[in-house]
């Protein structure tokens, strides 16, 4: 049964819950309404209103035409290279995160909590504190300014967070199971393929959410390691805004900022129930 | 032929010692209960026997083969572990094959193996179900049928039938007997149950704190216990142990217990005459206290009578278990259920003393 009562207590909750809601939401609708506003109409009224002309082709000009950088293609490339780099390092950061927490949850050898506790390390760093270490690192294998040495990065850098996704779900996994299938003749790679990854599915959808929106919305490595063409969607929308016309192109920019936004709200939409979930639960019985 | 050595083994976790200089040699077609109770070391020896955890010190031999750094696969056993460890992605079926698939078996060979052990166990109907679907019973047979299809040289059973409820646990603790008896394996099998010990082994190692205080068939184990802890841990209800005095008489040596009107003399083997003069503790399990008109054979002085106040009764249906007041300590005695005592009389029993054992109070270890 549901409990309709309203008690002021109630109330103050309610009243808590949705002024959070709003502040959080207003946001996304001023740059919504804007979206589909022209840039006359919001250089002459306000910033904040409701669309007198519903200018649609702010997306399709933000898509295809809008010059970022002398280049006159919209976000359409930048888009391109964004799904390069986080498409990749997601499913890289997410395999390799998937065996080091199988390893160090279900497996005993020499230096085993050492290693773990320093691959989650990374989890404390600062980002500004890894600039240089990757500029030196990039520069020496020669991967300045390419979308490989961002996959690179990624990858590496979301190792700590993937390992400690899957080895805190991994370790619900009775340890027998490991025992049985030792004694069965199964090995390392066996015993994870057969048993654990079967039992993986919750976890790794919600690592892979959770890598996907991370790396697709990470801006500081983009704007920091690459330039111009090879630059992912979120350093260039800075381009974009800092774009010289007559009239301030807000319109374009809000339907740009969308268009940027939809692959990881399309991520969550798919799969937030399993995200919500494998966050609460590490269920595996 | 010595189907498994355990020799000075031993574990250390840290700083802590959990299992201290064990020895276990186990002839080939034995059925060995290491039975203690929780934290003594058991399920610690058998993983190590397994192979999935290693000794600190000391050497395990399977079939006359030093196994210390042999891999659990290759040391030619099968094990069923307590939460049954099936796999749960995997069919019935596909549980109970794993292990030849490991190994390569050819697929005709094994679906005959799983004919085979299916019929054995009665789980043809399951064995395209998963784990989730099946009854706690049900999941039970599947862990045995994974090890019997195996065939190997050495069983390993960690506490199978503790995640049973008490009549299916019964039900599964015959069949086991059973398989045992039909297939002649030898099988190590880990129980913290000493009902379980007494009526599945051929040989009880009982075991207290990382030590195994003593290995022997399981009659000698009940009748002849090693010291204090093991005849209290075995049995239920457990042995009577009383305090008593040890007096030379011109009949031989008698054991004294309590004073006054209801004092009691029981004859004492020769073999505890050293102990004359002295305080011992003096065990009598509760079947050998009984109704006066019950019979315990015919050697002359096999039974004494003695009387005793009544302090409790509890009616089970088969039996009667009367709570006495014997000197300051309380004693159990088994009558039964046709006699009707009265609470708070001293009533007359008739007690078996061919049975009696005598310890020494200080180290607890048995005299005679």
């Amino acid at each position: 049964m549901r409990d309709t009562t309203f008690t002021p207590g109630r109330i103050l909750i309610y009243l808590a819950v949705w002024s959070l809601a709003a502040a959080w939401l207003v946001p996304l609708a001023v740059v919504m309404l804007n979206s589909v506003r022209t840039a006359e109409e919001i250089v002459q009224t306000s910033m904040i209103g409701w669309p007198e002309h519903w200018a649609w082709d702010n997306y399709r000009t933000a898509w295809a035409d809008f010059c970022v950088a002398q280049t006159c293609a919209g976000i359409r490339p930048y888009m391109l290279n964004s799904a390069l780099v986080s498409i990749p390092a997601t499913i890289i950061s997410t395999v390799f995160g998937a065996v080091a927490g199988y390893a160090v949850s279900l497996w005993r050898f020499p230096g085993d909590r050492w290693i773990y506790g320093v691959v989650t390390l990374g989890l404390f760093l600062p980002q500004q504190m890894r600039l240089l270490p990757w500029t030196i690192v990039l520069r020496d294998v020669g991967l300045i300014n390419t979308l490989t040495g961002l996959v690179l990065i990624h990858s590496i850098q979301g190792l700590s967070f993937t390992t400690l996704f899957c080895r805190n779900y991994y370790i619900a996994i009775p340890r027998e199971l490991i025992g049985a299938a030792r004694i069965d003749g199964a090995g390392f790679f066996r015993i994870f393929r057969r048993i654990v990854l079967p039992l993986s599915p919750p976890i790794l959808i919600v690592t892979v959410i959770w890598q996907f929106t991370h790396i697709w919305n990470e801006f500081l490595y983009g704007v920091t390691f690459t330039t111009g063409q090879q630059q992912p969607v979120t350093a260039a929308l800075i381009a974009l805004s800092a774009a010289v016309a007559d009239v301030p192109q807000h319109g374009v920019q809000s339907a740009a900022v969308m268009i940027a936004a939809l692959p990881t709200l399309l991520v969550y939409l798919l799969g937030g129930r399993y995200f919500v979930r494998g966050l609460t639960a590490g269920a595996v019985k | 032929m010595s189907a498994l050595t355990v020799r000075d083994v031993t574990k250390q976790f840290g700083s802590a010692e959990v299992l201290t200089g064990i020895n276990l040699d186990i002839a080939s077609g034995e059925f060995t209960v290491l039975v203690g109770p929780s934290g003594c070391g058991k399920s610690t020896l058998l993983n190590i026997i397994a192979g999935l955890e290693r000794q600190t010190t000391g050497t395990i031999e399977i079939g006359g083969r030093v196994v210390n750094d042999v891999p659990p696969k290759d040391r030619d056993i099968a094990m069923v572990f307590q939460s049954y460890a099936l796999y749960p992605s995997m069919t019935v079926r596909q549980n109970i094959t794993f292990g030849m698939e490991c190994r390569n078996v050819p697929r005709a060979q094994r679906n005959e193996a799983v004919a085979r052990v299916a019929k054995l166990l009665q789980i043809e109907a399951m064995l395209d179900r998963k784990p989730a679907q099946l009854s706690g019973g049900q999941r039970q047979r599947v862990a045995m049928g994974r090890a019997l299809v195996r065939d190997p040289l050495l069983f390993l059973f960690d506490e199978p039938l503790s995640n049973l409820d008490a009549q299916l646990r019964t039900e599964m603790r015959m069949e086991i007997k059973q398989l045992h008896q039909r297939l002649g394996s030898t099988i190590v099998y880990v129980t913290h149950d000493q009902i379980e010990a007494m009526t599945l082994a051929t040989r009880i190692a009982v075991m207290r704190q990382g030590v195994v205080l003593q290995f022997d068939d399981p009659e000698t184990v009940y009748n002849r216990p090693a010291n204090l802890f093991v005849a209290r841990f075995m049995g239920a209800p457990p042995m009577n142990t009383l305090s008593a005095r040890l007096e030379a008489t011109s009949d031989g040596t008698v054991a004294v217990i309590g004073g006054g009107e209801t004092v009691i003399r029981f004859p004492v083997p020769a073999a505890a005459a050293s102990w004359i003069g002295r305080q011992v503790v003096l065990g009598i399990r509760p079947e050998c206290i009984a109704e006066p008109t019950r019979y315990f054979g015919d050697a002359p002085g096999a039974t004494v009578m003695i009387a005793a106040l009544v302090e409790v009764i509890e009616p089970t249906g088969a039996e009667t278990i009367v709570v006495l007041r014997i000197g300051d300590e309380r004693a159990l005695a088994r009558v039964s259920p046709d006699l009707h005592y009265r609470l708070g009389e001293t009533a007359r029993f008739a007690a078996d003393t061919r049975k009696i054992n005598l310890f020494d109070p200080e180290t607890g270890d048995r005299i005679a």
